[in-house]
């Protein structure tokens, strides 16, 4: 069989698999919105400045300093969530009294901020970040031929989730998380160092993000604008997926991605709002998202 | 400092922008005691547990445990020296199941909680005592069952369990026949008395049967001050506390509840 519904199979898989590399980036993005979310009950719009600034922080580091992709992959994630926790520390951790909405408006001024700093340093046109050496080439699957770069981002990213998924379902560290978001109060009368383990929290999802910034520098132009381009689609992400659900944001990811890509086969205007539309259409029948819980 | 008091505050009190919810408490816990706290709405009594327990931040004053300046620490410090507490409004992990509340508790102690990377199998060991804990508060058959769908009662109950599963060295309990059909109040009554039997109890409580068969002390408060403390015998019989709970002398302390 060479060709699917009519359409060519290679650019098929090919659709496919550029969907699923999309989608590792989803996957990774609103995983940390829901680790954050579930505890803080923070919806952080600056999630997609921080995935710009992962990306910013690999090309500084390559370009000034000569910190290799792989040290970035390691480095930029700790600095990222550093940063994290102390902006959770010096100014969210004064917004938790409050209704959410401020915590969202901090966290969207502060992307603001953050992209504008980066516009005002390097422009909006992008700065090309080179594929490392171990990494370059394409890969024969056997049925198709993919670049080894994009494997290399399904597969870390998958190990990332999985791992993330582990620690929090099946760790007693992850069943007091769970807990925790539950009923703070009562973890803390129990006599666990809630604050702490909210700071925690809060630096280990926007580290993902960091994660998700290096990974993402050779695959696409290192640019100001990448993470609001793609934090909207993430953002319907988490609807869909259900807000808080770990599994649920995972799954949620790489299925749109996969989605969208399929779309781009079939009908490629549609591509940019197929996401959208599935959002609304869950919103209608659950609202709750797919993975959610109803309150 | 006296080694016969588990705790002790000198001139307790919290102000919140100008009201004074608490003021000049000194309260003293005898180890071993089940002591009461009542006092009429709004007298404090929550305020003082939320005091006690670092939730509240005192304005004044000082607070003790076994002797250590307790004062400044945090809410999971002073739990960690075995201070635990249950709160008014019932207070449970409402998706987890009720062998999961109890199991959350039991893996504080044992310190196996920063160890991640053990996997939850290794928490099945637990399983023995939380059932244990169940058994005792008379819910071992609701144990795969997520904690909100318990009735009330039950979920106080299950309350009691988690607090005993911390071992605690003084158990706060805020109100916990609070909302119960007369059964359960006999059945928590019990249960309280039963777990005293090595461990101290200072609890806020309307009910004054549960406190007249109960308490070995009690301290009343009104409008955040210490009105009367003693036994239930010598306090009932303070024209000033029937006052302050029935707004007359007229009526006897017994009936108030």
């Amino acid at each position: 069989m060479t060709d699917i519904f009519g359409i060519p199979l290679q650019a098929f898989l090919g659709q496919l698999a550029l969907g699923l590399v999309n989608g590792s980036f989803y996957a990774v993005l609103s995983l940390g919105l829901a680790v954050i979310f579930g505890l803080l009950n923070l919806i952080n719009f600056a999630h997609g400045a921080i995935y710009m600034l992962g990306a910013f922080l690999a090309w500084m580091g390559l370009t000034w300093l000569g910190v290799n992709y792989w040290w970035s992959l390691l480095l930029v994630p700790l600095v990222t969530a550093g940063a994290g926790m102390i902006l959770e520390r010096s100014l969210l951790r004064r917004l938790y009294g409050l209704d959410p909405l401020y915590g969202l408006l901090l966290t969207f001024g502060l992307a603001l901020i953050i992209e504008g700093l980066f516009r005002q340093m390097f422009g909006v046109s992008g700065q090309p970040y080179p594929v490392p050496d171990a990494l370059r080439g394409a890969t024969n699957l056997g049925f198709m031929l993919l670049p080894t770069y994009r494997l290399w981002v399904v597969a870390a990213s998958l190990v990332v989730c999985a791992s993330t998924w582990f620690v929090i379902e099946r760790t007693s560290l992850g069943a007091l998380l769970r807990a925790a978001t539950e009923n703070p109060k009562l973890v803390q009368a129990f006599g666990v160092n809630v604050p702490l383990m909210i700071m925690l929290t809060f630096g280990f999802g926007v580290g993902l993000a960091g994660f998700a910034g290096v990974l993402a520098a050779p695959a696409t132009q290192v640019s100001p604008l990448m993470g609001s381009h793609l934090i909207i689609t993430v953002f319907a992400v988490v609807v869909i997926g259900g807000m808080g659900s770990i599994l649920g944001s995972v799954l949620t990811g790489l299925g749109l991605g996969l989605v969208e890509g399929l779309a781009k086969v079939f009908y490629a205007p549609a591509s940019s709002t197929v996401v959208f539309v599935i959002m609304a259409l869950v919103l209608i029948v659950r609202p709750a998202g797919l993975f959610g819980r109803d309150k | 400092m006296n080694t016969e008091h588990i705790l002790e505050t000198r001139q307790l009190g919290k102000d919140f922008k100008g009201f004074t919810a608490v003021s000049g408490v000194d309260l003293q816990i005898r180890r071993g005691h089940i002591h009461a706290l009542i006092g009429p709405n709004g007298a404090g009594k929550t305020t003082v547990f939320n005091l006690l327990t670092k939730f509240l931040r005192p304005t004044t004053g000082q607070i003790f445990f076994n002797s250590t300046d307790i004062t400044s620490e945090k809410p999971a410090q002073t739990a960690r020296r075995g201070v635990i507490r249950s709160f008014q409004i019932s207070s449970v992990f409402p998706h987890l199941t009720t062998l999961d509340n109890v199991r959350i508790a039991l893996q504080r102690p044992l310190g196996t909680s920063y160890y991640f990377w053990r996997s939850q199998n290794s928490l099945n060991q637990l399983n023995a005592r939380a059932m244990e804990l169940l058994e005792l508060v008379d819910l071992a058959l609701f144990a795969n069952k997520a904690a909100v769908e318990l009735p009330y009662g039950r979920k106080r109950a299950l309350e009691l369990a988690t607090t005993l599963a911390l071992e605690p060295e003084l158990m706060l309990l805020d109100e916990p026949t609070q909302g119960m059909g007369h059964e359960d109040v006999d059945r928590v009554t019990a249960l309280i008395k039963k777990v005293a039997q090595n461990r101290t109890v200072l609890m806020v409580e309307h009910n004054m049967k549960v406190v007249s068969q109960i308490a070995d002390r009690l301290t009343v408060l009104q409008r955040g001050r210490i009105i009367a403390e003693g036994p239930y015998a010598e306090v009932s019989s303070n024209p000033q506390v029937i006052e302050a709970y029935m707004g007359t002398v007229d009526t006897e302390l017994q009936g108030a509840h």
